[in-house]
């Protein structure tokens, strides 16, 4: 099966063979990533530049060190706006950068849909990572990859998601992507932070933490962004943390081996106790290594796609 | 389109194990040998070169497989870009005497880019390179150390290697568009 598609803008339009692709392409770009010149020429000669519009330390770095591995010329440009940015701003930039050479764009941004918008107007392949409350799709595949890995398959697993799901663009590509692979998707957090919508793109909503995690084989924990905090949407992060925090203590009802996943940063002890992040169960650190090799996957689809287009 | 076959099950095996006994010559014994095998034919080359030594030398060579797709150099002009598999290098290479195997040298290209991937690996105190077929036609400066069978061919034609292991039986057949 080929890639056809140009961009990779978020995982509720990827179909479950592109998404195995995806995983597949990884499985062999992690390798390049334990060998001594750990490079391959396979990108020599495109120009990818990293805008992001919000702060970003892993991402970006993922992003950068995927583009190096590949042989690609690196351009990064961060800007930090408080205020909204208006598309008018958003297209000159990325004009900009595709005047100076640009192919390929990887954008965050803190409007949903902003990434589209590129998309549409621009010549360069877009890749999403992160927009809004909405996607993030490299942090999705490489959930997947990691689970594909450590389970031997998706399919028949039970995921649940715990936290701030409203706001977490990470918990809507996971959700999408888990269940176009054939896995049971929970979600779990205080009724003010779990959409309506939810059941709507199949995840099954509950209020409290020992029902979603009952029987779990992967609990992938959010990060509780502590701004949030001042917004009315839970009384205190102290009171947050006792009743949807993960201790060793509430992971005895998950799966005997189960599986502890968290996009970073960690607050410890409040979403996850230090015995846990430290534990056995977590993968925080693989999941960091393997979304290298996820990034590096989708850099080749893409680029190949954009030679039969 | 008329096929024809230029080597049968008996002649590919003879000619493996004469290969082998001039790699075992050249380089007095198996000491310091690793065979890597091209994705996908040339794996199973250097599977059975690898099993052939090791009856003959009583130690087994380390050995590995190599995909060559981010290393080739018409990846801004192919069309449609091949599937990514995995390259498999569990060891040191540094001063190994490396058997690269594939199982049809033609424009050399293949070839130039797994010297290339090998090098990322670690500094070799050789490379020896060994293939069934030499087609001719060559694009680059490279030579095969080790030939099966050289054989005259045409561009138009294309040159198939069946091995047990991928097509059920050993057989080289010229094909005829």
């Amino acid at each position: 099966m080929a890639f056809e598609r140009k961009h990779i803008l978020g995982l509720e339009e990827l179909t479950a063979g592109e998404i195995t692709l995806v995983l597949d392409t990884a499985e062999s770009m992690r390798e390049v990533s334990d060998r001594d010149v750990k490079k391959v020429p396979a990108l020599r000669g495109v120009t990818v530049c990293n805008l992001f519009f919000e702060p970003s330390t892993r991402t970006r770095s993922s992003f950068e060190i995927a583009e190096k591995r590949l042989s690609a010329d690196v351009l990064n440009f961060t800007t930090i706006h408080s205020s909204v940015v208006k598309g008018e701003t958003l297209l000159d930039t990325a004009r900009n950068l595709e005047a100076m050479g640009a192919s390929m764009i990887v954008i965050r941004h803190p409007m949903s849909g902003a990434p589209w918008l590129l998309a549409k107007e621009l010549n360069s392949s877009i890749i999403n990572a992160g927009d809004g409350w909405h996607e993030h799709p490299s942090q999705g595949l490489l959930d997947l990859f990691t689970v594909r890995r450590l389970k031997g398959r998706i399919e028949g697993l039970k995921i649940a998601i715990v936290g701030d799901i409203l706001h977490s663009r990470v918990a809507r590509s996971d959700i999408w992507g888990f269940t176009k692979l054939g896995a049971e998707v929970r979600v779990v957090g205080p009724p003010t932070l779990v959409p309506k919508y939810i059941e709507e793109i199949n995840a099954k909503p509950h209020y409290n933490l020992e029902d979603a995690i009952e029987g779990a084989d992967v609990v992938i924990m959010l990060r509780i962004q502590r701004e949030r905090q001042d917004s009315e949407f839970f009384p205190s992060l102290r009171e947050y943390s006792r009743f949807y925090g993960l201790t060793r203590d509430k992971l005895k009802v998950a799966a005997k081996d189960v599986t502890v996943m968290h996009p970073g940063p960690i607050n410890r002890g409040v979403e996850l106790s230090s015995d846990i992040a430290d534990g056995a169960e977590a993968v925080i650190l693989e999941q960091v290594s393997n979304g290298i090799a996820v990034r590096m996957a989708m850099f080749y689809l893409v680029a190949s796609a954009r030679r039969t287009s | 389109m008329a096929d024809k076959v230029v080597m049968d099950s008996d002649s590919v095996n003879r000619t493996i194990s004469r290969i082998v006994n001039q790699i075992l010559e050249r380089n007095n014994g198996a000491a310091g040998v690793v065979i890597v095998g091209i994705r996908t034919r040339g794996v199973h080359i250097a599977t059975r070169i690898a099993n052939e030594i090791e009856k003959l030398e009583g130690i087994r060579p380390e050995m590995g497989t190599l995909d060559i797709t981010l290393y080739r150099d018409d990846l801004r002009q192919k069309t449609e870009w091949p599937k990514v598999e995995k390259t498999e290098v569990p060891f040191d290479l540094d001063d190994k005497k490396v058997i690269l195997v594939d199982d049809v040298i033609y424009t050399g290209r293949t070839t130039r880019a797994a010297i290339e991937a090998i090098m990322d690996f670690g500094r070799p105190s050789s490379i020896q390179v060994v293939t069934l077929i030499d087609r001719g036609h060559r694009e680059l400066p490279i030579q095969p150390d080790y030939t099966g069978l050289k054989l005259n061919t045409l561009s138009s034609e294309t040159v198939r290697v069946h091995l047990k292991e991928a097509d059920g039986k050993d057989e080289v057949v010229v094909v005829k568009q």
